[in-house]
């Protein structure tokens, strides 16, 4: 029995979220081969994949950018050669697009966002999913003859093999029709630069209790100071004082920095969804009773407009 | 350009999320319903891709007769038309039922929007299976959307791992899009009235396809099946106040400190 796992590359090496997803896969108890588009650094992933237990490698040529209909017809055919109970891939929005397509193709079920998967020696595999980014857990069966799974990002912990695998890698080169390309990526930089908030160390949040888009200057100032940057709250941006892209939770980005700041937010469930993963959260506010009072590991109860110009001073008189 | 805008009635959680004593679904006795915020985007959208080219947003929802709360709310925001398609007994379908059921309304439409994900559910995948079923292209996860000038085909874009992704796609195609792609409007006095006056389509259940068997996209014999939903252990612990007002700060700073973020 094999599961396939689709893996991505990130800056040259292997995704976190796939070594994530790899180390899910391996519960299934199965054979692990892994699948990769990157036909030019595919070969370089081969010792990072064995630690993970990967012994077959199959490198898809000739799909030049990402294309997620024609990177599913190559997971079905593969599937179908190797004879797959399992096809696998992380939960980022490739992954999910893909497996997707790859479910529409097969008619099977998916299970998106999966923390964890337990086979049973005779009868259906009992997944544990998220709902609500996470906010929930669902227990589920899937029933079906090959197991369409993604792993979720922030869940589980990345765990190399017992033992590196003896890999063996291949290159394959799968037809694909004119209609699975029409959709494909035309890759760009992104403009503005800067640190991304998705990776950043440090995050210093604004919410309502900011009050105006001029409010967030003394937010600014302490980012700066910590090397971090501004996050806010979905009414930050509903209310239009900063962009979207700056919005942390279920609909915005999930962070994961070393610390959380957040200044005069209430902790709405969805908010939690994107900070949760941080590793410290202090919570200044006036209401001692906001949730994200409660559920910070340090709270300050007051007003950010004075505590956090306070504290800018207090750090550079420091600094000096 | 006729659009169609799939919407999903879900509950409104704020501080906590609390379950049924048979955890089977989220006790909603204490909160209303609305839509994720990726389909309010969708709907807005939708709404100004047909102020500057002409033609008719449609909003559909499959659920409960109550999803006609989220309809009206939709039509308050500028849709010109809505169907409600009934699910058996209002309750929850699978992505695959979902598909085939939205598939039976969608093939008059230009342009599908979708939200990248239901709030609750977050299966990723109906927009993509409907897509198949339509036999149309698919996008998802889209942040901007430019329709080229003579409406056959559009631009549709995302960020992903810090690299901007481009897609073109011809019309017509479904598109799912994320909240950030535009900023909804607030619904007009006119328009809430309009809105509460609509006459809404409603598509019985029975006539509604199971996705299943031959003519849908599912095996009969597969399925992802729900036990039962939990709240993940959250930590119990309990915040430390350092402190009230500007009198915390030296403390504030001490954490920073042993934390390591100051320079």
């Amino acid at each position: 029995m094999t599961a396939l796992c689709l893996v991505e590359t990130e800056d040259g090496g292997l995704a976190d979220a796939s070594a994530r997803a790899l180390t899910i896969t391996r519960d299934l108890g199965t054979d692990l081969a892994a699948v990769v588009f990157a036909d030019g650094i595919a070969q370089a992933l081969a010792p990072a994949l064995a630690d993970y237990g990967v012994s077959r490698l199959y490198i898809a040529a000739g799909i030049d950018g990402y294309a997620p209909q024609a990177y599913a017809r190559v997971l079905a055919e593969l599937s179908k050669l190797t004879g797959a109970t399992a096809v696998v891939a992380a939960g980022t929005e490739h992954g999910n697009e893909v497996l997707a397509h790859l479910g529409a193709i097969t008619g099977l079920p998916m299970a998106a966002n999966c923390v964890a998967v337990k086979p049973a020696s005779d009868g259906p595999l009992t997944v544990t999913r998220q709902r609500w980014a996470g906010l929930l857990l669902e227990d589920a069966v899937l029933d079906a003859p090959v197991a369409l799974l993604t792993a979720a990002t922030d869940a589980v912990a990345p765990v190399p093999a017992a033992g590196p695998a003896e890999l063996q890698a291949s290159e394959v080169r799968q037809d694909v029709s004119a209609a699975d390309l029409v959709v494909r990526a035309r890759e760009s930089a992104v403009g503005g630069g800067g640190q991304s908030l998705a990776t950043a160390r440090v995050v210093v949040g604004g919410g309502r209790g900011v009050g105006s888009a001029d409010g967030f200057v003394p937010l600014e100032e302490l980012a700066s100071l910590l090397g971090g940057v501004v996050g806010v709250s979905r009414v930050v941006t509903s209310e239009g004082w900063r962009p979207h892209t700056m919005q942390v939770g279920q609909t915005g980005t999930k962070i994961t920095p070393d610390l959380y700041l957040a200044c005069g937010i209430s902790g709405a469930i969805q908010h939690f969804a994107g900070c949760s993963g941080a590793k410290h959260i202090i919570a200044i506010n006036t209401d001692p009773s906001a949730p994200m009072m409660t559920r910070a590991d340090y709270a300050v109860v007051g007003d950010l407009h004075e505590v956090v110009p306070a504290l800018v001073e207090a750090l550079r008189t420091r600094g000096s | 350009m006729d659009i169609l805008v799939c919407v999903k009635r879900v509950p409104t959680v704020g501080g906590v999320i609390t379950l049924t004593a048979d955890r089977q679904a989220i006790d909603t006795k204490a909160s209303g319903f609305t839509i994720s915020p990726h389909e309010e985007c969708a709907v807005e959208e939708a709404v100004r891709l047909v102020e500057r080219f002409g033609g008719s947003v449609t909003v559909v929802s499959l659920g409960p007769v109550a999803a006609e709360e989220q309809l009206r709310a939709c039509l308050a925001l500028g849709a010109s038309a809505a169907v409600l398609i009934e699910t058996p007994d209002g309750g929850e379908t699978g992505p695959i039922a979902t598909a085939a059921a939205l598939a039976s309304v969608a093939a008059p439409f230009d342009l599908v929007l979708l939200g990248n994900e239901a709030s609750d559910t977050g299966d990723y995948q109906v927009g993509i299976r409907l897509a198949h079923l339509l036999g149309r292209p698919a996008v998802t996860g889209i942040k901007a959307v430019t329709v080229a000038d003579d409406g056959s085909s559009l631009a549709a874009s995302r960020t992903y791992q810090g690299v901007l992704e481009t897609f073109t796609l011809p019309l017509p195609c479904v598109v799912t899009v994320k909240e950030g792609i535009n900023l909804p409007r607030y619904p007009s006095l006119p328009g809430r009235l309009r809105a509460k006056r609509a006459a809404i389509t409603r598509v019985p259940p029975d006539s509604v396809p199971s996705g299943q068997g031959p003519s849908g996209q599912g095996p009969t014999a597969s399925d992802l099946r729900m036990t039962s939903l939990r709240v993940p252990d959250a930590s119990q612990k309990q915040a430390a106040v350092l402190g009230h007002g500007v009198s915390a700060v030296p403390a504030l700073v001490s954490v920073l400190e042993e934390i390591g973020v100051t320079r």
